[in-house]
């Protein structure tokens, strides 16, 4: 099955720093790849890169086989996104919001996704609210739906139920799972929550300084380097990064 | 560049302006303050002035003219503003909306904000002060296209300005009219200024508009080639703005500037 997503060679570099050090992965359709990584690891810089706002120094990133540097508008035409650090405008309302993203991903039959979508987020009693008034969690809902508005085939979502209570983080979870099952949607989902990885994706990829230091799937990950469960093996990697390479 | 992407940014600056009183107010109250202000001045002038000169076209014609460019360039870098203030960069230029679309989309938005402040100034103008823009001849259209391309190239300018030295450096856009007002010759002819005043006032296309006015109401023939070097000046500073913006965008995207832009971030 071909990848929505494959990043070859990909770095970074700030001056001196080296924050992606050719890094690369793929990401199949209605395949769930979580990111991990301690902070600077290079997650973010690597989410930036594939949504076209930052550039790499070095690497390719292909989306449904665009190239992303050669055709930016069309290899994001069925990417979205949601990110904590991203909200919605606060001074326009629910619909208003979605309106505009849709307008601009050009989806069709525009009125009738957004009712959809309102419907599946439980937003439908917020359309006529200001963004900005909304709860966090509520934030975070409009954020997912406007993430589904043009039904990506690669959804990447930087800590997507970092500010939901346990409940609704589970319910948001199981509304991606669905989404991604569903279509032909791949999902990078970076989270600090192991407990979520583990529940939700089918490989993940952990990152330290820039770089993939081990590969595979969550639920046997951790016992294959002798830890105990995912953060274990998180935090294993977040102290001594150069022992779990060498193993 | 798909029309509906640039719709959409248009679409953003309409909701802001419907919901807002706050935003609609500004689009003509200032200019119509303006006009009120130099209208009692003009018609003092002109009751004090021997008889045969008319301030009321020399003037206020002029302010009404200076006050269209203010707007046009203010319609732009507030629409550009306002995804500063909602730090909405990111959620946009993550998307498959190109620079020139958005870009566009700002133009447009200010088209029908400078617009409203337009047909405010001239309704004043005409209904209260009595100001006759035949006096000013056909010529009036290309004054207006060449103080709303130079609008346009000063707002995407002003919006790389911020783009590049961050939110805080919107308190440099806001006065940039008024550091160019001396050299626009707006009530005065451009033999007034000193040499290197003039060597700069050459450079900027309201010059040549106002000088022509001038030369309109004093009965003196309009060098239409003064028009023709203040329309390509125009036009060769909204390219030069343009290619600044893309290139500041360039810098922003290479930096990590666009996904990280805030006042935090830049100090």
């Amino acid at each position: 099955m071909s990848s929505v997503l494959s990043v070859s060679g990909l770095c970074k570099r700030y001056g001196e720093i080296l924050a992606v050090d050719g890094i690369g992965f793929e990401v199949r359709p209605r395949e769930i790849v979580g990111l991990l990584g301690p902070n600077g690891a290079g997650k973010t810089s690597t989410i930036s890169m594939v949504l076209g706002v930052l550039e790499p120094t070095s690497g390719t990133i292909r989306i449904e086989g665009v190239d992303l540097a050669k055709d930016r508008s069309q290899a994001l035409e069925r990417t979205n996104f949601a990110a904590v650090y991203a909200p919605l405008p606060g001074n326009l309302t629910v619909e208003q919001n979605l309106r505009i993203f849709g307008l601009i991903y050009g989806v069709r039959e525009l009125s009738a996704r957004i009712e959809t979508l309102l419907r599946q987020f439980d937003l439908e009693p917020f359309r006529k609210t200001k963004c900005g008034v909304l709860s966090s969690g509520e934030q975070t809902r409009v954020g997912l739906a406007k993430a589904m508005l043009n039904a990506p085939n690669l959804l990447l979502l930087d800590e997507p139920t970092a500010s939901l209570d346990p409940s609704a983080a589970r319910d948001i979870r199981a509304r991606i799972r669905e989404f991604a099952l569903q279509g032909s949607c791949g999902v990078l989902w970076t989270s600090h929550n192991m407990y979520e990885v583990e529940e939700v994706c089918d490989r993940v990829l952990f990152l330290s300084h820039g770089r993939i230091l081990l590969e595979g799937n969550p639920k046997t990950l951790p016992g294959e380097h002798g830890k105990e469960n995912l953060e274990e093996l998180f935090v294993a990697i977040a102290r001594e990064p150069l022992a779990l390479e060498r193993a | 560049m798909r029309f509906h992407r640039t719709a959409a940014i248009v679409l953003r600056q309409f909701y802001l302006l419907r919901g807002s009183p706050a935003r609609v107010l500004p689009l003509f109250a200032w200019v119509a303050i303006d006009m009120v202000l130099w209208g009692f001045l003009t018609r003092y002038l002109n009751s004090i002035a021997a008889p045969g000169f008319n301030f009321i076209p020399a003037f206020l014609g002029a302010v009404l003219l200076w006050d269209f460019f203010i707007r046009v360039m203010q319609g732009v870098t507030t629409a550009f503003f306002e995804d500063v203030w909602s730090r909405n960069f990111l959620n946009f230029f993550a998307t498959p909306l190109a620079i020139s679309e958005y870009v566009s989309g700002l133009v447009v938005s200010s088209i029908a904000s400078s617009v409203v402040g337009l047909a405010a100034m001239i309704v004043l103008a005409t209904t209260v002060f009595g100001l006759s823009f035949f006096s000013y001849g056909a010529l009036v259209i290309p004054f207006l296209a060449v103080l709303f391309l130079f609008g346009i190239a000063l707002g995407v300018c002003a919006t790389a300005i911020v783009l590049q030295f961050g939110p805080a450096a919107e308190w440099f856009i806001w006065p940039i009219p008024a550091l160019l007002s001396p050299f626009a010759c707006v009530f005065y002819p451009l033999t007034t200024l000193p040499r290197w005043m003039q060597g700069i006032a050459y450079l900027l296309p309201p010059s040549y508009v106002f000088e022509s006015l001038r030369a309109i109401l004093a009965r003196q023939a309009v060098s239409q080639t003064a028009l023709a070097v203040s329309g390509s000046l125009a036009i060769l500073d909204v390219l030069l703005a343009a290619w600044i913006f893309t290139r500041v965008y360039r810098h922003a995207v290479r930096t990590g500037l666009i996904a990280r832009y805030s006042a935090e971030t830049l100090s």
